[in-house]
């Protein structure tokens, strides 16, 4: 019988649905709220220097890329099964499409990460 | 080869007949809010390799309104995911035992909200801490 896949991306959903549920209200009150109006935080947290100086860094390298990859791993497993409840028919090729997509972003993420220095 | 199975039923608006459907299409809704807020930030690494001037203009536009409202509802959508989250947590992990006895749904619910509360403030306590 061929393996299945389903424990790889359901560990990825699950990875990202955690890390999203225990740290995605605060990253987004900061980096899209907080920062931008400098409500509650410094406008300059996020200058250049200071986000240049995070990616370059071995540890913010490991965040970054954890937040970008199990974000998109979890947002688009699970929109995959969102398109079915308004009727549409899910095929193969539209899941090799949605985790497809995750899996570019997050080589896209990978490069940049390691292009930044 | 003969078509069978024509008849689709219509999906159109179910998730309307029944608050507990409304909640669920929230919750797996706050899938497209984090996928596009992964985007924002994959954005941002790319704008920011190509030098200070590009990754200004990335934070230039987080304070557009549209990227504020945005990140408004966003930030509803993350906490109705928390929430829903953890709610099936007992559902989606294996049984909980301590000294022979199964840990209570509500003990393994409330100790992921407690969970995501110290993240929370530790998270932030951090980022104040570390940035000017």
């Amino acid at each position: 019988m061929k393996r299945s896949n389903k424990p790889i991306f359901w560990s990825l959903f699950g990875g990202g649905g955690m890390l999203a549920a225990l740290f995605g209200p605060i990253l987004v009150f900061i980096t899209g709220i907080a920062v931008p109006l400098g409500l509650g935080a410094s406008k300059d947290a996020m200058s250049y220097q200071n986000v240049l100086a995070l990616a370059q860094n071995g540890l913010g390298k490991i965040a970054l890329f954890l937040v970008i990859t199990l974000f998109l791993f979890h947002g688009c497993h699970r929109m995959y099964h969102f398109v079915h409840d308004f009727g549409v028919h899910v095929t193969p090729a539209m899941k090799a499409a949605f985790h497809g997509f995750a899996a570019l972003g997050s080589l896209a993420a990978l490069v940049l990460l390691i292009r930044v220095g | 080869m003969p078509a069978i199975k024509t008849y689709k039923r219509p999906v159109d608006g179910w998730w309307r007949r029944n608050p507990f459907y409304t909640w669920y299409m929230v919750r797996e809704g706050s899938s497209v809010f984090v996928t596009v807020y992964a985007l924002i930030l994959l954005t941002g690494l790319w704008r920011l390799t190509q030098g200070q001037e590009a990754f200004d203009a990335w934070r230039a536009s987080l304070a557009s309104p549209i990227a504020l409202v945005f990140h408004v509802l966003a930030l509803w959508m993350f906490i109705m995911h928390t929430l829903s989250w953890f709610k099936v947590m007992p559902k989606t992990m294996p049984f909980v035992r301590i000294g022979g006895k199964r840990v209570p749904d509500q003990t393994i619910i409330n100790a992921g909200k407690i969970a995501a509360v110290v993240c929370t403030v530790l998270f932030y306590v951090v980022f104040l801490w570390v940035t000017p």
